[in-house]
């Protein structure tokens, strides 16, 4: 196969990281106390990229099934760890961890499999190649729908507590006291989606399209893919924050219609 | 009419009370002697253990939502949902009602809730609690934040409600209202209600 790209030297990238040393000096300059971070900041970058292509090397190379799956569980667990990180008030135990880690791994690889299977027609069907660019994109924004969704959710039932647990008191159901609030949150977390498809394309040129234009591909076929990620990206989010929303809620009352507070941990 | 065996939670003793139609148990003792650990309980509105029974009806047995309907807890400070007092009662008319006895005005269910003083409110999320016809009420400190006249209103209502068949443990600091209200007192220490009897009856 021949290269329809312009194909990078090392000269290039260095010649390139002078911006950075560039950004350095005007920190020095302007006494402004960032160019440690920034530095740092780049080596990271270099570092985890490098790693991230010779681990995708290996995986195209060897289009093992198992191998590809651990990369998918290893990607999710970040994920994971990433929506826990971003929460205020987190549960109790293993549920700070599992709940919104179980959501996105299911919306993910569910996407990811759709899309697979029909749209891409992969041979295999789990070639790394298209599996794992796909579920990072996917993953990505699924992660942010559910962390913003359970935030939104266990802050303002914290904070409408005692609305919630009159209504209970009075003999509502927890679905009926907790429904806005679930709903609120369920919106909350699709706002990001949705203010990122209304904006593709003139306030932002998404990343993947230009990349596959930089890399020789027609901008119409690239502007395909690029909505069908979009379109991909939509389903695992609204799925994923669906669930997730929905299973704190379930986890923050119990069968006996209680508001269970005592679920996450002290501030 | 409500049958309390070997009711346990976190902070409590184990309780036994029988309340039969028409009584009021008054609940005494120290704040943070266990009297709102004891009320939710008793309305399973925390985890708790034990046997409890409606005429005859295991709390178990039912839907906690409709044990709730039955037993209802009123907290001290009562929660709303809206900004309009009105929005908090499927009928607001019936609510409007019933809302003169409690000496408030019927428009103030139309205010903002934030104008109205906190006896004002406190009386509204009683007449809310009330309208639904509960057997057993469960009131934390119904008066704690009413003047002489208006507990006495309060006080009227709540007898009325006795007479015609309901049954209620209230939490209190007033021993005058205990007196007037309660045939009989639970008074609670570190978690240990034990029951005095005698005082007026009503």
């Amino acid at each position: 196969m021949t290269a329809t790209y312009i194909v990078l030297d090392w000269t290039d990238l260095a010649l390139a990281a002078t911006l950075i040393l560039l950004n350095g000096a005007l920190s020095i300059h302007l006494r402004l106390g960032v160019e440690r971070q920034f530095l740092i900041a780049a080596l990271r970058m270099c570092v985890q990229l490098g790693l991230m292509g010779l681990v995708l090397k290996t995986l195209f190379t060897l289009v093992s099934p198992i191998l590809t799956g651990v990369a998918v569980l290893i990607m999710t667990a970040f994920a994971g760890r990433e929506i826990m990180a971003r929460q205020e008030r987190r549960f109790q135990g293993f549920w700070a961890y599992g709940l919104g880690t179980g959501a996105v791994l299911f919306a993910g690889t569910l996407v990811m499999i759709f899309a697979l299977a029909t749209q891409i027609q992969a041979d295999p069907w789990y070639h790394p190649r298209y599996a794992i660019p796909l579920l990072g994109m996917i993953l990505g924004n699924t992660m942010t729908g559910i962390a913003v969704g359970m935030n939104s959710l266990t802050e303002r039932v914290a904070r409408d507590r005692n609305a919630i647990e009159t209504m209970l008191a009075l003999g509502e159901t927890r679905a009926a006291a907790m429904g806005p609030l679930i709903k609120s949150a369920v919106r909350n977390g699709l706002i990001p989606i949705i203010n990122g498809m209304s904006a593709a394309g003139i306030v932002s040129l998404p990343g993947m399209m230009t990349g596959q234009i930089l890399s020789g591909v027609e901008p119409l076929e690239a502007i395909k893919y690029q909505i069908l990620v979009m379109f991909l990206i939509a389903g695992g989010t609204g799925i994923g924050v669906v669930i997730a929303v929905h299973a704190a809620a379930a986890r923050l009352s119990d069968a006996r219609h209680r508001l269970r507070l005592d679920r996450l941990k002290l501030e | 009419m409500l049958k309390i065996r070997a009711l346990v939670r976190p902070g409590l003793e184990p309780l036994d009370l029988d309340l039969p139609a028409g009584e009021a148990v008054a609940l005494l003792g120290p704040s943070g002697s266990g009297k709102t650990l004891l009320l939710r309980a008793i309305a399973d509105l925390d985890p708790n253990e034990g046997s409890l029974s409606l005429d005859g009806a295991a709390r178990g047995a039912m839907s906690a939502p409709r044990w709730r309907r039955q037993v209802t807890y009123l907290a001290a400070e009562p929660g709303w949902w809206s900004a309009r007092p009105a929005d908090h009662f499927a009928d607001p008319s019936a609510a409007r009602a019933l809302l003169p006895s409690l000496m408030l005005e019927p428009e103030l269910l139309d205010r903002p809730l934030a104008e109205l003083s906190t006896g004002e409110r406190q009386r509204i999320a009683l007449a809310r609690a009330l309208i639904q016809a509960p057997r057993v009420l469960l009131l934390d400190e119904p008066t704690s934040v009413l003047d002489r006249e208006t507990t006495r209103a309060v006080e009227a209502v709540l007898r009325d409600r006795l007479e015609s068949g309901a049954a209620a443990i209230f939490s209190t600091h007033d021993e005058g209202l205990a007196d007037r209200l309660a045939s009989r007192r639970l008074r609670m220490k570190n978690g240990r209600a034990s029951l005095e009897t005698g005082s007026a009856s009503p």
